[in-house]
C-alpha cells in the first residue's frame, strides 16, 4: 500500500497541497480521548437515551463540573436534568435517593468521595439496603459518582480511598475505571443498573488520553459490572490493580519485561461483586500474586482479595505468598517527598514483584 | 321502637353480615353529614389558614371511625405480641395518634406519596395494606409484607416508602419523591414526617433549604408526641415552634388529636403545593400528642380528655351521624379482623432459610452470597 501511495505521490508533487492530500492515503490516527470526556460522552448518551436519568451535585451545571466533567451538559440538557446543588451532601444526596426511589434514575455527583463520608447514611442505609429490607419491593436505581482516592497536594481530609469502605457492603455495586474505555463502559452500565452503584474516578486521571477503540465509540458500549480484564498476558506473576495504579502496574510490567519477567496484570474494573474468577485463574498459571492499591492497607481490597485467594482452589498453586502494596499506613502528608511515599509508586512494585519471585 | 330495632340489628348481625344491619339502621334516618367546628390552626407565614369549619359526611366519618379503631387495635396487639416477645426488636407504636396517619390520608390522594419514621404501622395500613402483612412482618413471618426480611420499620407498599430506621434521613428521602413529583409533572405532593426529636436534625435544614429553593411540592410534616426517644422537647429543642422552624416555609400548627383538623390542614397544605400555585410550595404542619415516657398521670388525662377516637365518636353521635350501636357492632367487626391477623401472624412459618441471600440486587441473575463462613453458600435471587 505505501509502494503504491510512493507511485501516486511523486507525479503529483507540483500539485497544490489540496489534491496532493486527496491522493495520499495515510492510515486515520488512533482516537485519543481523555478520562474526562470519556465520563461526559457515557453520561451524555446516557441522559440522551432515558428521560428519567438526570444529574445533581455541587458544580455540576453552570460551572460545567468542579473538574469540568460534566461540560456542556447544562448547555444541552436545561435546569431540569442538570441540577446544581448547595453545599449540602447528606441533603441532597437524600433527595437524590428519594428520586430514585419515586423511579428517576439520578446521578449523584460527589465532589469528591471525602464528603461522600457526609452522606455515607444515605448510600448505604437509604440505598444500598433497601432492595433487601423491603423484601424485593423498593429498588433504588442510583448512581454516586466522583473522584475517589490520592490527587496532588490536598492532604489528608482531601485524599481518602474509598474502595475498601464502600466494597464492604453488601447491596452496593462499587467499580473504579482506569482508562478512558473503562470509564465510558462503566458510567453507562452504572446508568442503566437498577442498583445504587458507586463510580469510584480519579482526578489525576481525569486529563490523561487513552486510545478509544472502535467498539467503545458506539452508544451502547457496556463493560459488565463484576467483570476484571487482563490488561496484560504474562506467565510470571500475577500483578492485580485498579484505578490510577493500574498504570503503574503496566510500567512496572513494562520496566520487569526487560528482565526476563512477564507480569500478567489485571485491571479489576469492579471492586463490588469483586471477579475472583478471572483472578484466581490468573494465579493458577503464575503461581505468585501481588495486589496493588492507592488506598490504606488495613482492611483494604488487597487484604480482601488475599483472603479469598486463601480460601480458594487458588492457593494451592500459590508458590510463595501473597503479596499488598498499598497507600502508606498514614493520613496524607502535604509536603511533596511525603505525598509521594505515601502512594504505591513503580519502583514499589518492581521491588515486591521481586521479592515475591525471590529474585 | 329504638331499642326494638337495636335489639333487632343484633340479631340481624350475629346472622349475617354488614349489609343487613346497614339497612335496618339506614331506616333509622341518620344524617348525611354535619359541619363541624375545628380549633383554628396557629400560622406562621402565612396569611390565611384551613379552613374552621368543616363538613363530615356519614360515609367518611365511618370510614375513619373504622380506619383509626383498625389502627388502634392493632397496635394494641402488636403490643401485647411484643411483651410476650414474639415480636423482636424495635416495636414503634402509634396507639393515641391515630387522628395523624387517618387524617392525612384523607386529606390527599392515593397518586400522591407518604415517608415517615420508624412509627410507622399505622401509614403502613392508611396507605392500603392489610393487618394482616403488617403483623406477620412484626412477627417476621414469610407472609410479612416485606417478607419478614425487614420486620417494624421497613414495611413499604405503593407510594409509601417506609418505615424508615435513621432518625430524620427520611426527610431529604421525602424532598427528592417530591422532586420526583414535580420532575414527572403529575400534580403530585409528597408528605414527609418527622418527629419532634428528628426536628433537629441537620439534614432535615439541609432538605428545607432545597425545597424551598426548587419549589419542591413537599409538605414538611412534624409529629409531636413532646418526647424524642425519652428527652422532653424543653430539653432538646432552643424553640419548640416546630411550624416555624422550616423559617423560609410557611407553618401550622394543628391539633393533632382531631381528625378533621388534620384533613383539613392536610388539603389545605396540599393544595398550596400542587402545581406550582404560590411562591413556596412547602408546609409544615405539627403537634400530635401521643402517649410516651409520660407520668401515669398524664397518660390517663391525655386518654381521658383527648383520645382521637372518642373525639369521633362523640361528634358522630351527638349529630345523629351514627348510632352508639352501630359504632360497638364496627368494633366488633375489628377486633375480630385483628385477631384473626394475629392468629395468621404467629402461626405462618418464618422465611425459608434457603432465602436468606434473596433481594440483594434488583434486576440481576442470581448470584452465589457468603454464609456465615467460606463453606456455607446462600443463592441470591433478585
Amino acid at each position: 500500500m505505501a509502494a503504491v501511495s510512493g507511485l501516486v505521490r511523486r507525479p503529483l508533487g507540483e500539485v497544490s497541497g489540496l489534491l496532493k492530500r486527496r491522493f495520499h492515503w495515510t492510515a486515520p490516527a488512533a482516537l485519543q480521548v481523555t478520562v474526562r470526556d470519556a465520563i461526559n460522552q457515557g453520561m451524555d448518551e446516557e441522559l440522551e437515551r432515558d428521560e428519567k436519568v438526570f444529574l445533581l451535585g455541587e458544580e455540576v451545571a453552570q460551572y460545567d463540573g468542579a473538574y469540568k466533567v460534566s461540560r456542556g451538559l447544562w448547555k444541552k440538557y436545561g435546569d431540569k436534568r442538570i441540577i446544581d446543588t448547595p453545599i449540602s451532601e447528606m441533603g441532597f444526596a437524600g433527595i437524590a435517593v428519594g428520586a430514585a426511589m419515586a423511579g428517576l434514575r439520578p446521578i449523584c455527583e460527589f465532589m469528591t468521595f471525602n464528603f461522600s463520608m457526609q452522606a455515607i447514611d444515605q448510600v448505604i442505609n437509604s440505598a444500598a439496603k433497601t432492595y433487601y429490607m423491603s423484601g424485593g419491593l423498593q429498588s433504588v436505581p442510583i448512581v454516586f459518582r466522583g473522584p475517589n482516592g490520592a490527587s496532588a497536594g490536598v492532604a489528608a481530609q482531601h485524599s481518602q480511598c474509598f474502595a475498601a469502605w464502600y466494597g464492604h457492603c453488601p447491596g452496593l455495586k462499587v467499580v473504579s475505571p482506569w482508562n478512558s474505555e473503562d470509564a465510558k463502559g462503566l458510567i453507562k452500565s452504572a446508568i442503566r443498573d437498577n442498583n445504587p452503584v458507586v463510580v469510584l474516578e480519579n482526578e489525576l486521571m481525569y486529563g490523561v488520553p487513552f486510545e478509544f477503540p472502535p467498539e467503545a465509540q458506539s452508544k451502547d458500549f457496556l463493560i459488565p459490572i463484576g467483570k476484571a480484564k487482563i490488561e496484560r498476558q504474562g506467565t510470571h506473576i500475577t500483578v492485580v490493580s485498579h484505578s490510577r495504579p493500574v498504570g503503574h502496574c503496566l510500567e512496572a510490567a513494562a520496566v520487569l519485561s526487560k528482565e526476563g519477567v512477564e507480569c500478567e496484570v489485571i485491571n479489576m474494573r469492579t471492586i463490588r461483586p469483586m471477579d475472583m474468577e478471572t483472578i484466581e485463574a490468573s494465579v493458577m498459571k503464575t503461581n505468585h500474586l501481588v495486589t496493588v492499591e492507592g488506598g490504606w492497607p488495613q482492611f483494604g481490597v488487597g487484604a480482601e482479595i488475599c483472603a479469598r485467594i486463601m480460601e480458594g482452589p487458588a492457593f494451592n498453586f500459590l508458590d510463595a505468598p501473597a503479596v499488598r502494596v498499598t497507600g502508606a499506613d498514614v493520613p496524607m502528608p502535604y509536603a511533596k517527598i511525603l505525598e509521594d511515599n505515601s502512594i504505591p509508586q513503580v519502583k514499589d512494585i518492581i521491588f515486591a514483584i521481586k521479592k515475591t519471585l525471590n529474585i | 321502637m329504638r331499642k326494638m330495632l337495636a335489639a333487632v340489628s343484633r340479631v340481624l348481625s350475629g346472622a349475617s353480615q354488614k349489609p343487613a344491619s346497614r339497612v335496618l339502621v339506614a331506616s333509622r334516618n341518620f344524617a348525611n353529614d354535619a359541619t363541624f367546628e375545628i380549633k383554628k390552626c396557629d400560622l406562621h407565614r402565612l396569611e390565611e389558614g384551613p379552613p374552621v369549619t368543616t363538613v363530615l359526611t356519614r360515609e367518611d366519618g365511618l370510614k375513619y371511625y373504622r380506619m383509626m379503631q383498625t389502627v388502634r387495635r392493632m397496635e394494641l396487639k402488636a403490643d401485647q405480641l411484643y411483651k410476650q416477645k414474639i415480636i423482636r426488636g424495635f416495636c414503634h407504636l402509634c396507639d393515641g395518634q391515630e387522628a395523624c396517619c387517618v387524617g392525612l390520608e384523607a386529606g390527599i390522594n392515593p397518586t400522591d406519596h407518604l415517608i415517615t419514621a420508624y412509627r410507622a404501622h399505622g401509614f403502613t395500613f392508611t396507605r392500603g395494606l392489610s393487618v394482616r402483612e403488617i403483623l406477620a412482618e412484626l412477627t417476621g413471618r414469610k407472609g410479612g409484607c416485606a417478607k419478614g426480611k425487614g420486620g417494624s420499620m421497613h414495611m413499604y407498599a405503593k407510594n409509601f416508602y417506609g418505615g424508615n430506621g435513621i432518625v430524620g434521613a427520611q426527610v431529604p428521602l421525602g424532598a427528592g419523591i417530591a422532586l420526583a413529583c414535580k420532575y414527572n409533572g403529575k400534580d403530585e405532593v409528597c408528605l414527609t414526617l418527622y418527629g419532634d426529636g428528628a426536628a433537629n436534625q441537620g439534614q432535615i435544614f439541609e432538605a428545607y433549604n432545597m425545597a424551598a429553593l426548587w419549589k419542591l411540592p413537599c409538605i414538611f410534616i412534624c409529629e409531636n408526641n413532646r418526647y424524642g426517644m425519652g428527652t422532653s422537647v424543653e430539653r432538646a429543642a432552643a424553640s419548640t415552634d416546630y411550624y416555624k422552624r422550616g423559617d423560609f416555609i410557611p407553618g401550622l400548627r394543628v391539633d393533632g388529636m382531631d381528625i378533621l383538623c388534620v384533613r383539613e390542614a392536610t388539603k389545605f397544605a396540599a393544595a398550596y403545593c400542587r402545581s406550582g400555585k404560590l411562591d413556596t410550595s412547602s408546609l409544615h404542619a405539627c403537634s400530635c400528642v401521643g402517649i410516651n415516657y409520660r407520668t401515669r398521670e398524664e397518660i390517663q388525662e391525655v386518654r381521658s380528655k383527648s383520645d382521637p377516637i372518642m373525639l369521633l365518636k362523640d361528634r358522630m353521635v351527638n349529630s345523629n351521624l351514627a348510632s352508639v350501636e352501630e359504632l360497638k357492632e364496627i368494633d366488633v367487626e375489628v377486633r375480630k379482623e385483628i385477631e384473626d391477623a394475629a392468629q395468621f401472624a404467629t402461626a405462618d412459618p418464618e422465611p425459608p432459610l434457603e432465602e436468606l441471600g434473596y433481594h440483594i440486587y434488583s434486576s440481576d441473575p442470581p448470584f452465589e452470597v457468603r454464609g456465615a463462613n467460606q463453606w456455607i453458600k446462600f443463592k441470591s435471587v433478585s
